[in-house]
This record gives structure tokens, C-alpha cells and sequence, in this order.
């Protein structure tokens, strides 16, 4: 815990404070949602969501829930700040981003309040760093409405499968097309780039599947830019939920496993690019 | 099944000929050629990371059929995944090197290993390599440094490797050949891993040189040009030089015996079906029948554009096919004689 500079008594408690003996916890997380500069910090007393979103067609939010926090107080219901992602990163890894097992860096998180910055409280071997990052008005956010009882199709894979294709997407291809059945091909993900198009096929009874839930064909294209940064979540993860509704709208959900065996969430949503749903 | 890529400045030809019996299923339509040409970094983009491919594929189909305009590319992986990939491609004429190796005057043959362990001292930038048949059985590798000013600033290496390190050696004495580097590492990071014996032929400084990977079910060819003599930049025709007519030429199937044939690197991927192709001007180092064209405009050669991976050093680009000839487009020259009929023209 930091020393000297713990942070002061004083009238005014802080509305959020939080600490975590390991930052990386925080910090792996955050990187899996880390495809646009500015974020939106949601807390309750639930924990901590940080949602980041692009183009008005593509949301991503990660879940740190207050049992993975040594600490977590919260003095009103919610509490809701944007801030710069980036720079909050560069903060929670400035002891540097290397995993060595024996070395971890020590975060306590304080926010006063609207319109105060959020302090952090970083301490590595004794050595103490104090940043303090400028808050901003928070943003609306996209509602996709996505709910469980909408859901047409749904499917869990061990991530392990999907890992390589994605790291491997044709990214010639402006789309990513999904196909979810309960026939043939079941589950494919299919691109169109410069060299022809490819097809990756995921047959329902695959050793990877954890839960094939297909009700009707559908499929699907994204735009294969906006899904791209959602690889980094799915490299942490050790499983996915895949689940489309009726209008084609994606959810991407990811389980992560952190270094102490904590599990925390990240889920991305995504809007269709053109709806080709076949009845 | 036949793998053939020659580079934009034709200074380089390989080829990779797969019996039936490589495969573990092998059809061909009866009797009919299945031809085409594919864009390099789509294939190899199916094929993407070696590692992984030996960890998690455990099969690939190949299927080209002549009613789709696709070449099929499936990969059977783990867990019951499967990778298709349908490959645009474009009709092509056949793609052949003319070369003999009956011709060289000089041939040896060893494992891979001994050869890949000397170029590991070269650095990875070093263009040209000459291998050297020295005096005492010694087989020497050296850079090759261009102007003799450069010989007094630039580190030489050299590497000597005895008789003993190879199963056979029949070298003239005193004969060297300066090739491209790249190419041949290329080659022997493949046949390290296959295990299989190199062999190289080769003859006069300018002559390509011929490399050689052989087993029952597969036979691999790397021609390289190689560098002429400084001196004798614009040598007269031997007069021992021709090389048979175009009609001894084989025609037809693209079996084991087609690699061995006459001569001259032919041409040419087309993308004029059904045109006889027409050589493009012949490098003055090269015998000939015909009257030497024109030298070869060094400048000329420069703009051509290195294509990635090439080598582009200009003494290369002149000794096959000439400057007048553009990267990848088809000959254009006129008066060319034809030096090796496209097989489909033959009647």
C-alpha cells in the first residue's frame, strides 16, 4: 500500500474507492476493450463496467466485478465518468506491462466525485506513482437491447478454436459473415477478400462446442474492422458465447480467467452491416 | 500435381512435382491437363503458419474442377473444423524452365545440412554467393562483393568444405558460379526438413545452375541464373552452343521427364491463350542462333522494379530473358525466334 502518499482525510469521502493488489487484473481487461481512446466508466456496487464503443455500431464492455477488488466502496448508487482509456492504461501499466510472476503492482483508484479527476495510487516494490487523470461528461450509450429471451441462436465455444481464426481473418475482406444453422454448416464464419473467399466450418458435435443452441438459419455480415479488436478479448478468454437475435444483432460474450483464477466478463455487441437472413 | 513459380526478373525458376502417390487420394480428370495460375500470397495465405498448420490440420484437399472458376483449397482440421478457401485464378500457358542437367560440366551432391550450416555465417542481407571447386577437393563458399573497390572495405567470408562432406562430387577444377543467395537458403530451409540429398549441377559462369531434391514420390527443381564473367560482358556465340530445335522439345504430359529437356529458360505464364509464345530477346551471355541483340540497357533493368524477394541485382535480369521485357507481362518483342514451343501449340 502506498506510504507518504496515501490519499488524505478529509471532508469530503470519496465517492468511488477501490483497490486491487494486483493492477493487471484491471489492466488485462481493459486492453481487451481497448480499440478507441475514450471510455465510459459505469460503477455500482456491484462493481466496476467500462464501456467503449465505435462507430454507433459496435460496444464493448468490460466487467470487473467488487469481489475481484480487495477493496471497493461506492457512496451512491452509481457513478458514471468518461475518461481517457489510453492515458488510463499508460497509468495502470507504468511500472511497465511485463508479467513476471514475483512483481505486482499495487492500485488504489479514488474519485471524488462530477468533475473531480480520478486518482490513482500505484506502488511497485516500494516505489509510489500518483496519477491523476481528467474526467469528462459521460456519453449516451448504445442500447442494443439485447437481451436472453430474444436470442435466435446461440452457441459456446472453447476459445481455443477460435482463437487462430481470428488472429487469422482475411482482413482484405471488408466483412465478416456469420452462419448459424441447425443444419449444415451449423456454424461458419466466412469472409470475402482479394484472394477469393474463405469458409471456416464448426460442426455442432466439434469437441470445442460447450452448448449448440440453433433454432433457425441465420446469417449474418459485420464489418470485419469493427470485430477485429475484439480478438484481444477472445485470446484472454477461455470461453465464448456466441448469440444472435432476430434482427442479426451479435453478442459476443468472453470469459476470462484471471492470474488468481477470478472470472470476469467482457462481451461485445455488434449491429449487422446488411441483414441476409435466410428463412 | 506440379508447383511452378519463376520470379519477375526470370532469374529464378522452381519447380515441385508430386507424384500420385504423395497423396493419399489423387484424381485427375482422364487425361485432360488441369492448369492455372494462382496470386502467390493468396496460396500461401491458406498456408499461413507452419506450426500451427502441423498442430491443428490434418488434412487438405485440393480441387480444381474445370466448371467452377475457383480453385478449392480445404483444410481438415482439429476438433472437426474445417477451412475452406476457393482462390480466384487465372488460365495460364505451361510454365517451363528449359534446362539440362546432363549439360553441366559440373555436378555434387550432399545432405542439405552441410550447405544450410554454411550459409548460416552469411548474413541475412548478403545478395550473391559464389561457391568455388578450389584446389585439394575443397569446396568453397564465398560473398560475392561486386566492385573489386569494395574487396579492400567489405568483410570477406569464406567457408571451405571438403570432399568428404558430400556423397558425390564431380566438379571441373578451378570452376565457380556466383548465385543468389536468397533463393538458396529458400531451398535448403525445405530440404533440411524433407531430409532429402541435394544435388547441384552447374557449368560455366552464366549457365544456370540447377538444384536438386529427389525421392520416389517427389522431385523439386531450383534454377538460378548465375552470374556471367565480369570480362566477358557481351560474349560471341560459341560455336559449340546450340541447343536443339524447338521440335525435340517433348510435347504434352507434364510427367518426371518434362524437367529434363533442351536448353533455354523458356517463357512465360500468358495471359494470351492459345498465342504461340514468343521469347523474349535472349541475354547476350546466352548461345545463340540468331544475331545478339541489342546489350541490354543496365538502366533500363533498374526500373523494371524489384519485385519483392527477387534479387535485383541488374547482371541477373539480362541473363534470361533480357531488358526489353517488362515484370510479368507478356512478350511483346518482335522478330523473337521461338525457342521452345508452348506445348499446347504443338499439334
Amino acid at each position: 500500500m502506498p506510504l507518504s502518499a496515501a490519499p488524505p482525510a478529509s471532508s469530503q469521502p470519496y465517492l468511488l474507492s477501490a483497490s486491487l493488489d494486483n493492477a493487471r487484473h484491471l489492466s488485462s481487461l481493459l486492453r481487451a476493450v481497448h480499440f478507441q481512446d475514450h471510455a465510459t466508466c459505469f460503477a455500482t456496487a456491484y462493481g466496476l463496467r467500462v464501456t467503449v464503443e465505435d462507430a454507433k455500431c459496435i460496444q464493448a464492455n468490460a466487467f470487473i466485478q467488487a469481489e475481484i477488488f480487495q477493496e471497493f466502496a461506492i457512496q451512491e448508487e452509481s457513478v458514471t465518468f468518461r475518461i481517457n482509456l489510453s492515458v488510463l492504461l499508460d497509468c495502470l501499466t507504468i511500472f511497465g506491462s511485463s508479467s513476471l510472476p514475483g512483481t505486482t503492482t499495487a492500485l488504489k483508484m479514488c474519485y471524488r466525485g462530477y468533475g473531480y479527476p480520478l486518482m490513482l495510487f500505484l506502488e511497485e516494490g516500494g516505489v509510489v506513482t500518483v496519477c491523476k487523470i481528467n474526467t469528462q461528461e459521460p456519453e449516451e450509450l448504445l442500447d442494443f437491447d439485447f437481451c436472453s429471451t430474444k436470442v435466435v441462436n446461440k452457441i459456446i465455444l472453447q476459445s481455443e478454436g477460435l482463437r487462430e481464426a481470428f488472429a487469422e481473418l482475411d482482413m482484405t475482406s471488408e466483412v465478416l459473415q456469420i452462419t448459424m444453422s441447425p443444419d449444415k454448416p451449423y456454424f461458419r464464419l466466412s469472409t470475402f477478400g482479394n484472394a477469393g473467399s474463405a469458409h471456416l466450418d464448426y460442426p455442432k458435435d466439434s469437441d470445442l462446442m460447450e452448448a449448440f443452441l440453433c433454432n433457425q438459419t441465420q446469417t449474418n455480415r459485420y464489418k470485419i474492422s469493427l470485430l477485429k479488436p475484439s480478438t484481444k478479448a477472445l485470446a484472454l478468454s477461455c470461453k465464448v458465447s456466441i448469440r444472435t437475435d432476430a434482427q442479426g444483432f451479435l453478442s459476443l460474450q468472453y470469459m476470462i480467467r484471471n492470474e488468481d483464477g477470478q472470472i470476469c466478463f467482457v462481451e461485445y455487441y455488434c449491429c449487422p452491416d446488411e441483414d441476409v437472413t435466410e428463412a | 500435381l506440379s508447383l511452378r513459380t519463376v520470379n519477375s526478373s526470370r532469374s529464378a525458376f522452381a519447380s515441385f512435382l508430386f507424384a500420385p502417390l504423395f497423396f493419399q487420394r489423387y484424381e485427375a480428370a482422364n487425361g485432360e491437363l488441369s492448369r492455372c495460375k494462382v496470386h502467390m500470397k493468396s496460396f500461401l495465405g491458406v498456408f499461413r503458419s507452419l506450426p500451427s498448420l502441423e498442430k491443428t490440420v490434418g488434412k487438405c484437399l485440393m480441387l480444381l474442377q474445370p466448371s467452377s472458376n475457383r480453385l478449392v483449397l480445404q483444410l481438415h482440421c482439429k476438433y472437426g473444423v474445417t477451412k475452406t478457401h476457393n482462390l480466384a485464378f487465372q488460365e495460364c500457358e505451361r510454365l517451363q524452365a528449359v534446362f539440362d542437367t546432363q549439360r553441366c560440366a559440373s555436378s555434387l551432391s550432399g545432405p542439405a545440412r552441410v550447405l544450410a550450416e554454411a550459409v548460416v555465417h552469411f548474413p541475412q542481407t548478403l545478395a550473391e554467393v559464389t561457391l568455388e571447386a578450389g584446389p585439394g577437393g575443397k569446396i568453397s563458399l564465398r560473398n560475392y562483393l561486386e566492385d573489386e573497390a569494395e574487396r579492400n572495405k567489405m568483410m570477406v567470408t569464406e567457408l571451405c568444405l571438403s570432399e568428404d562432406e558430400f556423397q558425390t562430387v564431380a566438379v571441373a577444377p578451378g570452376s565457380s558460379i556466383t548465385f543468389c543467395l536468397k533463393e538458396f537458403r529458400a531451398l535448403l530451409t525445405f530440404a533440411e526438413a524433407s531430409n532429402l540429398p541435394l544435388t547441384i549441377h552447374y557449368d560455366e559462369p552464366g549457365r544456370p545452375v540447377i538444384f536438386t531434391l529427389n525421392d520416389a514420390v517427389l522431385e523439386v527443381h531450383l534454377v538460378l541464373a548465375t552470374l556471367s564473367d565480369m570480362q566477358s560482358n557481351s560474349q560471341p556465340p560459341p560455336t559449340n552452343g546450340s541447343f536443339p530445335p524447338p521440335t525435340s522439345v517433348p510435347a504434352t504430359s507434364d510427367d518426371f521427364g518434362d524437367d529434363l529437356e533442351s536448353f533455354m529458360m523458356a517463357v512465360e505464364t500468358s495471359d494470351y491463350r492459345g498465342e504461340g509464345l514468343e521469347l523474349p530477346p535472349p541475354s547476350p551471355t546466352f548461345p545463340l542462333r540468331t544475331p545478339q541483340p541489342p546489350q541490354s540497357d543496365p538502366e533500363e533493368e533498374e526500373e523494371e522494379g524489384a519485385v519483392p524477394g527477387t534479387p535485383p541485382h541488374k547482371k541477373f535480369r539480362s541473363l534470361f530473358f533480357g531488358s526489353v521485357l517488362t515484370p510479368g507481362g507478356p512478350s511483346l518483342t518482335p522478330n523473337q525466334e521461338v525457342l521452345a514451343e508452348d506445348s499446347d501449340g504443338e499439334s
